[in-house]
């Protein structure tokens, strides 16, 4: 029997084996930020303790940082918090992205950015969207702060082996819909732990045809649906993204490189534990209107009445969303109003997410009423997006343009969007106070929250004909 | 971490599936960088109203829970952010132990890290449990060696747990100490590697 590239990464990662304890398995790359990492390093002190491999680690600042003046921290606890990081990676010799740094950004945007993630590696960080590096056909997962701290001290950890699942997407995606709608489509359809326990190979042709960018959307996303880890096999889309990236092989290690990670694909014989297949083209941007990732729904459709619900836990549910977000059974998704716009975030803050928007935008005028923001990722993005001159689209039709960070993903900087107010945006959680206590989250795809912003609710991006004006049944 | 056997005790019913970390420790509590100190933020926004005054419908703040250490909880209890501050909150807050029929990886592992064991029964055993515990004077007892979970009013079940972690809980061992037992295997592993992907 051949093996999936799950158990082939796997297994060449072993350092120990014994029946009656998980596997000791080595990590390759740890990257770690401001929020998770304090008690871990902490620890390390009180016992005296070093990191092992300050080579195999690697640091930057996101969640905190604020997204106008970058300097200006007005927080006391946060700033407390990036002088604390500061100082360790100081202390144990780590590299550090910090604010002055072009290479500063979103801890899951920058490592592939910087050719750092690469595939066959195993991954993790403190933080649950390490799935995100999976796309690159790495095993990357997030981690606790102890587990940081038992990394950093030994570079391992004592890990079960997980299940494995295929989940196929064959065919093609209609026009308008793209790969948040993709991984919306799946958790919505089988909820939000049905990869408990498992590591997903996400294959199939909708994903090959896929650029790097949109496999990581997928894979961001993958803890949504309870997977720990998600991942892609590597191709050639993988190795020509990762070519002369600043950590990326150089020259003949680059071909070296190539021939093992082709060795790492699944062989054609491979055994999975559980596979779920489903067609492209049943899947239609879409809207999440309640208080997990599994409440989403086409744009094109209602939000479910408690008769279509099947069991009484998720009536519950879906009465106790619906309260929160002060939205009714059965009502249609294009009539919910939209106040505020965010498009960023480590599922969708980076250049092809960017250029996506603003082909929405360009030359139109933001919704009165709507306060509309584009956090990118990372420097470079920011960067990169200034010089096809992006930035110009977004501001002239009314968004703001920030500095690269989590920003309104998480709200832990200034970005917060007020009690009862609704924002579409292109980050991948909507649980309750996400975004500010009260705020009411939608999550779409880059291109949807565009055209939200443009109607001040939610429009069939479907229906948005080339010169960004919706038809008439749009207004 | 202090060595666990038996647990005894009062439990709190949340009667919820899904519950995040994101509500579990709202992100405004994050910024701390110690490791104590998360109980008074447990539940945040559920807990209190936007003066601060307890919500009296919050199942926490009802009397029959107060006092409680061990949290009976629907299916995938802990899903979302890694964060462990909130294992850290619950067990500042007082529980020693969590019942559900299901919890999200991360926050499984951050449990066991912390001497808070993540305990997954059967749904029909949990509904029992959740309905026993609102009866005045129920008790709850969690035992480890034995993996059972028993009340006083004639509750049995068993549970599942891996002997590596379960060896880990009863001893409060430190786990890198024990790691680091293994160094000679890590560095035949890094020499190893270094042909594997020495690029
Ligand atoms: S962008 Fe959001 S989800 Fe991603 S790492 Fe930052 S806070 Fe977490």
């Amino acid at each position: 029997m051949g093996k999936s590239i799950i158990e082939k990464i796997w297994d060449r990662h072993i350092v120990y084996k014994e029946d009656s304890k998980p596997d000791l398995l080595y990590i390759d790359l740890h990257y770690i930020h401001e929020v998770t990492s304090p008690q871990a390093f902490e620890g390390l002190r009180l016992k005296g303790r070093s990191v092992r491999r300050p080579d195999k680690t690697f640091a930057t600042m996101d969640h905190n940082v604020p997204t106008i003046n970058r300097y200006l921290i007005h927080d006391e606890v946060a700033r407390t918090q990036l002088e604390a990081l500061k100082k360790n990676c100081d202390e144990f010799s780590i590299s550090l992205a910090d604010l002055d740094s072009p290479d500063q950004g979103i801890v899951h945007v920058i490592g592939p950015e910087l050719g750092l993630t690469k595939p066959g590696m195993t991954i993790v960080c403190g933080d649950s969207h390490t799935s995100t590096h999976g796309a690159f056909g790495a095993i990357a997962f997030g981690i606790g702060t102890s587990e940081v701290e038992h990394v950093l001290a030994t570079q391992t950890l004592w890990q079960t082996k997980p299940k494995t699942l295929k989940l196929e997407i064959n065919g093609s995606l209609g026009r308008g819909v793209t790969a948040k709608d993709v991984i919306l489509y799946i958790i919505s359809k089988y909820g939000v732990n049905f990869g408990t326990g498992y590591i997903i190979e996400y294959c199939g042709d909708v994903i090959r045809n896929m650029s790097m960018e949109e496999r990581m959307t997928v894979c961001n996303m993958s803890i949504e649906g309870g997977a720990r880890a998600g991942l892609v096999a590597p191709d050639e889309t993988t190795y020509s993204y990762l070519l002369g990236r600043k950590y990326s092989p150089k020259g003949d290690d680059f071909e070296k490189a190539v021939t093992d990670w082709s060795s790492l694909v699944s062989d054609d014989d491979a055994e999975y534990d559980h596979c779920l297949e489903i067609d492209g083209s049943d899947i239609s941007p879409m809207v999440s209107w309640g208080t997990n990732p599994g409440m989403c729904s086409p744009v094109d459709s209602s939000i479910p009445t408690a008769g279509e619900v099947k069991t009484e836990d998720s009536k519950k549910s879906l009465r106790s969303a619906l309260q929160y977000m002060g939205l009714e059974e059965g009502m249609k998704i294009t009539d919910i109003p939209v106040q505020h716009v965010f498009i960023g975030s480590c599922t969708n803050s980076r250049l092809e997410d960017l250029r996506q928007a603003a082909d929405v935008v360009k030359g139109q005028k933001v919704s009165t009423g709507v306060r509309a923001l584009v956090v990118p990722g990372s420097q470079r993005v920011k960067l990169a997006a200034e010089e096809e001159g992006l930035d110009k689209i977004f501001t002239e039709a009314g968004f703001e343009w920030r500095e690269s960070g989590c920003s309104m993903c998480l709200s832990m900087n200034p970005d917060v969007v007020p009690p009862g107010e609704h924002c579409a945006s292109t980050s991948n959680r909507n649980f309750e106070g996400r975004q500010g206590t009260g705020a009411r989250t939608h999550l779409v795809s880059p291109s949807m929250a565009a055209a939200a912003a443009l109607f001040g609710k939610f429009v069939d991006i479907r229906q948005i004909n080339a010169a960004g004006i919706a038809d008439e049944a749009v207004k | 971490m202090e060595p666990i056997q038996c647990l005894t005790g009062k439990a709190a019913v949340m009667d919820r599936s899904n519950v995040d970390t994101d509500q579990i420790i709202p992100k405004q509590f994050l910024k701390r960088i110690e490791r104590t100190g998360f109980g008074e933020f447990l539940f945040y926004d559920w807990r209190y109203d936007e003066k601060g005054n307890e919500r009296a419908d919050f199942e926490l703040n009802k009397p029959e829970s107060k006092g409680a250490n061990i949290l009976i909880a629907g299916d995938n209890f802990g899903c979302g952010s890694s964060r462990e501050h909130a294992p850290w909150s619950l067990y500042d807050y007082g529980f020693q132990a969590v019942i559900a029929p299901s919890f999200a990886d991360i926050f499984k592992n951050n449990c066991l890290k912390n001497g808070m064991l993540p305990i997954a029964l059967s749904s029909e055993d949990v509904s029992r449990l959740m309905k026993a515990a609102e009866e005045p004077g129920h008790q709850l007892t969690v035992d480890l060696p034995n993996q059972t979970v028993t009340d006083n009013k004639g509750f049995q079940a068993s549970f599942d747990i891996h002997p590596y972690w379960k060896e880990m809980l009863v001893n409060g061992w430190d786990e890198i100490s024990i790691t680091l037992q293994y160094d000679e295997q890590i560095r035949q592993h890094e020499q190893k590697d270094q042909v594997v992907s020495s690029y």
